[in-house]
């Protein structure tokens, strides 16, 4: 079936553009002409945000990037989306009635019928070719460790000197600044008897390095974030301090929301459901779940989640970073030992330090580490007093919202069997989006949720709502339902926000419209590992497990966070640039959140929107061990079910993978299901 | 092989040596350098090796850990001690009060309003729910939330910092700065998370924080993540804040200048009795103490117009460096705010965990927020209504109940009632048996057909322990008429006379 490269881009039918088709394979994308070299290079040493400096380069880039593509160099719009897009998909997870006969490929729809699929698409894309799903699970045995790829030392050699450069320029200009600019100083010292307000040193970082990037956040947008998003555009006079809006918006492919599941949407069932909800129940609970704030809906919902994850009971809160700031105090005290991964999210160390227990770090995902700890904190008992710990809580987030690695769940368990240890497991990032029935990753790893004794997760994600639950056998339940302190005074969940969230739990269960669960669960594996399959192979580095929709792409030197976010918006595509304190120093990163709601279109426009950026900005440096190496001619290419043995033998002299973007976008449906190797 | 095979060997390496070492760049330097040392001062040379020699023991000497009072134990006996090892159980079992807290909960069917039914199937007057202005049923309130829902969907789908900064969130934080008269303001997501947020964001480990002894379980919360020094003053007791602030000023003397917050509550959630915030803006403006106001009781509710206690106490909003309040409760909305200068709303916007790290308020219950602000700014009446209604319902109950007082400020809609002192003494009630009857209270009215709560307490793990009366929970709404609710004060106050008059 014909399919466009990019039916969001190129709705033009009078510019006949067959873009990256296999047939037009000889464009080659390495970029030689000594003129890009010097562009590359006075835009690698511009630390400044001011895209005004940094915009005309890409735009003489990207026409001999694209080689013999000069219809890609048109701005895409996603905006075109009302034109009467031919629609062969045979199933839209919107639609339930599969057997409907696709008429309208010769009758164009009413404009008025035309709009609101437009808008329904812009929520959410309907599939491209049955064959884009795939369900993930773990296929047993060991559970690999991600391998961490390193760029050339030349890359990491460079980030430390941006870092020293604009250190250094921060220091003078706040040396000129604080003489000649008084008033732009006065928070940070003390005034008439007052102390600062805020420390400089503290905030120096924000003043001096955040700032030149501050239009990469906080972007105002409006509407559904679903698979498009809406930006508002703005622009600034006095270098990001301070934003105005220019009064226009602009669509563009949102690969930064956490809508895994695609369940943002405006209208479907869950919204016709939620409006049902505001009228009958009215807008809020005006109270805390323990005083006269637990409804109908607040038992049902709890019910449901119990039973979704696997566990006897369940309770919820209006909010996920709080769920878990108050139940650690409930959990934990003095005496108690709290052994945390080191780059578990602040929401869990709010709450650990409020417990008053004893936290201990281990390296992330690392059992061995663990398992060192382990046996000294049993070993050794309380510090100083070596009385033996209470009891020792193990606290592991599913999936790291950062990373895309998810927790070893098969050795966390295997230690817990043989240290005694309690397991809590934050499933924020994980529930809905990892499993193949959606629940997390005792389900992606087949393993009993009695071995786990507290899951926690958001409802904010994967089913488009707000809040968060924690699910443990019903004792356990009784007793936090009183000795929580976010059940005693936080409000409760509003009804409309409930209703959102048993429609969604409802429809990946199969209760509600049935087969669309699963649809969409398996288009997320798919579009997860078809995106990720694809930056490998194009030669960028990204961390995490194949089976996770988080997908960061490092960048490493400082500046290119802005320039790949500019020109990814230039592109019209939202990503998420996340730099130091949230990642260590040297590993800045774009991170890609898939959505089920993409199709497969959707993840080429991004594939040949990277590739042409990384060509730019030089970020194809993996070295092939983390995967997506290529085949030397088209006939060695192993079948899939032999890769990973023909990998192997190969290990020892790699090549970097740096496949042509049209060989990615023509193996990448087939290869995905294989090992991603 | 013989000796002098040897020799020649070793004198063959040796010569190969120094060729070597002569070849290395610098070399020279290093000979001239140690010979001249040599002849100038062979004990130098003497100390110069021994060091090199000490330098390299420590470098080749096996790690040890730093930590004191590390036993050092074979793999066997840590298996084994493994073995041994019992830990207690996660959760223990719950007391007799935690147990009757679980089991009295109330739930629910249908709408909170006015009159609520409840899953037994009788329907109730609800005095339970903070819908004081009855907004939860408001028709137009509901259209244009649904409205929102249909533009916006339910969830932002992530947070503010990362493309869950919608424009309706950007509309409510200004319109509650307009409101209040501030020059900025912020929102997070949970009322409840709001405080210990923004109090950790500007206080460190060296600051100094003075604060009420009666604060709320959130304000603790933050004061206890902040690391700062704190200092209390008895609750509400302006002379001794002066004290302490005297005291403090004194002690700090002459220390480096640290930052300095008053932290306190504008209606306070254990007592519901109100600040003197002018005395308190004097003392803060003397001492040079910045102010952090909890408003999370007393915004929506007092004032002319609901603007909170600044509006009541007429204290421009400009005074008090941070005001935080709630988006929720009368507001029939969601999530908490915290207004104030440009500088102190921008810099909460990276540093305050719960807005950097959680996800932003569904857009629905950001534009019922602005709604609501905007229904209480163009209707004074209906605060003046629920002023009145307050009164009549306290009328039924503080002064004419021989058993139980109310301790909250005539103007505050909840109504914290608390055993008599000299009732508690000539019956000799220990707090736990105050919890019971108070429960007992609740079921009384229940069964009569009134739904009122407990004052809600959790002993936490933060020095000093706080002393939390035990206390009833009564709260107006206007959604009824006003005989209703002195009929319903009337059956409040019968319940209380029965079950207390009961015990012994």
């Amino acid at each position: 079936m014909p399919r466009r490269f990019s039916n969001n881009s190129s709705n033009d039918t009078s510019s006949n553009s067959p873009s990256f088709t296999p047939s037009s394979g000889k464009g080659g994308f390495s970029i030689k002409a000594p003129s890009v070299k010097s562009h590359r290079l006075s835009q690698f040493f511009s630390t400044s945000p001011k895209s005004s400096r940094v915009e005309p380069q890409p735009s003489q880039a990207a026409p001999q990037s694209t080689g013999a593509n000069p219809s890609n160099v048109t701005p895409i719009s996603s905006a075109s989306l009302s034109l009467p897009t031919i629609s062969l998909s045979t199933a839209t997870a919107d639609n339930p009635n599969m057997d409907e006969m696709p008429t309208t490929l010769f009758q164009p729809p009413t404009p008025e019928e035309a709009r609101r699929l437009a808008k329904q698409h812009a929520q959410f894309g309907p599939i491209g070719h049955p064959s884009h799903r795939y369900s993930s699970r773990h296929p047993g045995g060991v559970f690999p460790e991600p391998v961490m790829d390193e760029p050339p030392y030349y890359y990491l050699l460079t980030t430390y000197i941006s870092y020293l450069i604009l250190i250094a320029f921060g220091h003078v200009r706040d040396f000129f600044g604080k003489r000649f600019r008084e008033e732009n100083y006065r928070h940070l010292k003390p005034r008439n008897g007052y102390g600062a307000l805020n420390s400089d040193f503290d905030n120096f970082y924000v003043r001096r390095l955040k700032l030149r990037i501050n239009d990469c956040f906080e972007r105002p947008t409006t509407g559904v974030p679903g698979r498009n998003i809406t930006l508002i555009d703005r622009a600034t006079d006095d270098h990001n301090h301070h934003f105005y809006e220019t009064g226009t918006t602009t669509d563009t492919l949102n690969l930064s929301s956490y809508n895994y599941l695609g369940f943002a949407q405006s209208e479907g069932p869950c919204a016709d459901q939620a409006e049902e909800s505001v009228r009958k129940y009215g807008i809020a609970t005006p109270s805390t779940r323990a005083e006269a704030g637990t409804q109908d809906l607040h038992v049902e919902v709890e019910e449901l989640i119990a039973r979704f994850v696997g566990k006897e009971s369940s309770m919820i809160f209006s909010m996920g970073f709080g769920t878990n700031a108050n139940v650690f105090p409930a959990l934990v005290g003095k005496g108690d030992l709290l052994i945390s991964d080191e780059l578990n999210h602040a929401s869990i160390r709010f709450g650990a330090r409020l417990s008053g227990a004893s936290i201990a770090m281990f390296k992330h995902n690392d059992m061995r580490d663990l398992e060192l700890k382990l046996r000294e904190a049993i070993s050794q008992g309380q510090p100083r007093t070596h009385r033996p710990w209470k009891k020792i809580l193990v606290v592991v987030e599913g999936l790291y919202s950062m990373e895309g690695s998810m927790c070893n769940l098969p050795g966390l368990v295997a230690l817990k069997h043989r240290y005694k240890f309690n397991l809590f497991v934050d499933e924020a990032h994980s529930i809905g989006a990892i499993g193949p029935k959606g629940r997390g990753v005792c389900d992606y790893f087949s393993i009993d949720t009695q071995e786990v004794d507290v899951l926690m997760g958001t409802l904010t994600k994967s089913f488009g709502a707000n809040g968060g639950y924690i699910a443990a056998d019903k004792a356990m339940i009784d007793k936090l339902r009183a000795t929580n302190s976010g059940m005693l005074y936080g409000e409760a969940p509003a009804p409309a926000i409930l209703t959102q969230i048993s429609c969604a739990l409802r429809i990946i269960n199969g209760e509600l419209v049935p087969g669309q669960g699963e649809d969409r669960l398996q288009r997320l594996a798919f579009n997860s590992r078809y995106l990720r399959l694809g930056l490998k192979r194009l030669g960028f580095i990204v961390y995490g497990h194949d089976d996770s929709p988080i997908i960061p792409l490092l960048l490493f030197n400082p500046a290119k966070m802005p320039a790949f976010s500019h020109e990814m918006l230039r592109r019209k595509i939202s990503v998420v640039v996340v730099g130091y304190p949230a990642t260590p120093l040297v590993s800045s990163r774009a991170r890609f959140c898939v959505s089920a709601a993409h199709t497969k279109d959707d993840l080429d426009r991004v594939l040949a929107a990277c590739d042409e950026i990384g060509n730019v900005l030089q970020l194809k440096f993996s070295t092939g061990i983390a995967g997506g190496a290529l085949p030397p001619t088209e006939e060695m290419a192993p079948p899939p079910e032999m890769e990973k043995e023909w990998h192997r033998k190969r290990s020892e002299n790699l090549t970097p993978p740096r496949w042509r973007i049209e060989d990615v976008i023509r193996r990448g449906v087939q290869d995905v299901k294989s090992p991603l190797y | 092989m013989d000796i002098q095979e040897t020799q020649r060997l070793l004198s063959e390496y040796l010569h190969e040596l120094a060729n070597l070492f002569h070849r290395v760049p610098g070399s020279a330097i290093f000979l001239r350098y140690v010979k001249s040392s040599y002849q100038d001062d062979p004990i130098r040379s003497a100390v110069e090796l021994f060091l090199f020699l000490f330098a390299v023991r420590y470098l080749l000497a096996p790690k040890y850990s730093t930590k004191p009072g590390v036993v050092s134990l074979s793999e066997d006996e840590i298996d084994d001690l493994v073995d041994e090892w019992t830990p207690e159980p996660l959760v223990g079992r719950p007391n007799t009060l935690e147990e009757m807290e679980v089991e009295k909960r109330t739930v629910i069917v249908g709408p909170v309003g006015p009159k609520s039914k409840l899953a037994n199937g009788r329907t109730v007057t609800n005095l339970a729910s903070y819908n004081f202005y009855n907004f939860n049923t408001n028709e137009t309130l509901k259209e244009s939330a649904i409205q929102t829902l249909r533009n916006y969907g339910v969830g932002p789908c992530g947070p503010r910092g990362f493309y869950g900064n919608q424009d309706v969130h950007m509309k409510t934080e200004a319109d509650v700065a307009s409101f209040l008269g501030t020059a900025a303001c912020i929102m997070y997501s949970q009322a409840f998370s709001t405080i210990p947020s923004v109090i950790p964001a500007f206080s460190k480990r060296g600051d100094i924080i003075v604060a009420d002894k009666g604060v709320s379980f959130a304000i603790r919360k933050g004061i206890q993540i902040s690391r700062s020094i704190v200092r209390w003053y008895e609750h509400n007791d302006m002379e001794d804040l002066e004290r302490v602030l005297a005291k403090v000023t004194k002690e700090q003397a002459r220390k480096p200048l640290t930052r300095r917050f008053i932290i306190t509550e504008g209606l306070f959630e254990s007592y519901g009795d109100m600040v003197d915030l002018p005395k308190i803006i004097e003392l803060r403006l003397k001492y040079k103490f910045r102010l952090i106001l909890d408003e999370t009781w007393s915004f929506g509710v007092l004032g002319r117009t609901g603007r909170g206690v600044t509006e009541h106490q007429n204290v421009d909003a400009a005074e008090v460096d941070m005001i935080v309040g709630s988006l929720a409760g009368p507001l029939v909305a969601g999530g908490g705010f915290c207004a104030g200068s440009e500088e102190i709303v921008h810099h909460q916007r990276i540093s305050a965990a719960a807005y950097t790290f959680s996800a932003a308020l569904p857009a629905l219950l950001s534009t019922t927020a602005s709604a609501c602000i905007d229904l209480l700014q163009n209707n004074p009446d209906t605060v003046s209504q629920l002023r009145e209604y307050t009164k009549a319902l306290r009328a039924q109950l503080d002064p004419r109940s021989d058993w139980m007082s109310c301790t909250s400020a005539t103007e505050n809609p909840i109504l914290i009632l608390t055993i008599k002192p000299e009732v508690v003494t000539s019956k000799k009630l220990s707090y736990e048996d105050q919890q019971f009857l108070l429960q007992d209270v609740v079921d009384e009215c229940l069964a009569n057909g009134v739904l009122i709560s407990r004052l809600k307490t959790l002993e936490d793990n933060f020095q000093p322990k706080q002393f939390v009366p035990a206390a009833l929970k009564v709260c107006v709404t206007i959604g009824l008429t006003k005989k209703e609710i002195e009929k319903s004060g009337t059956i409040i106050r019968h319940a209380i006379t029965k079950v207390l008059s009961k015990k012994k």
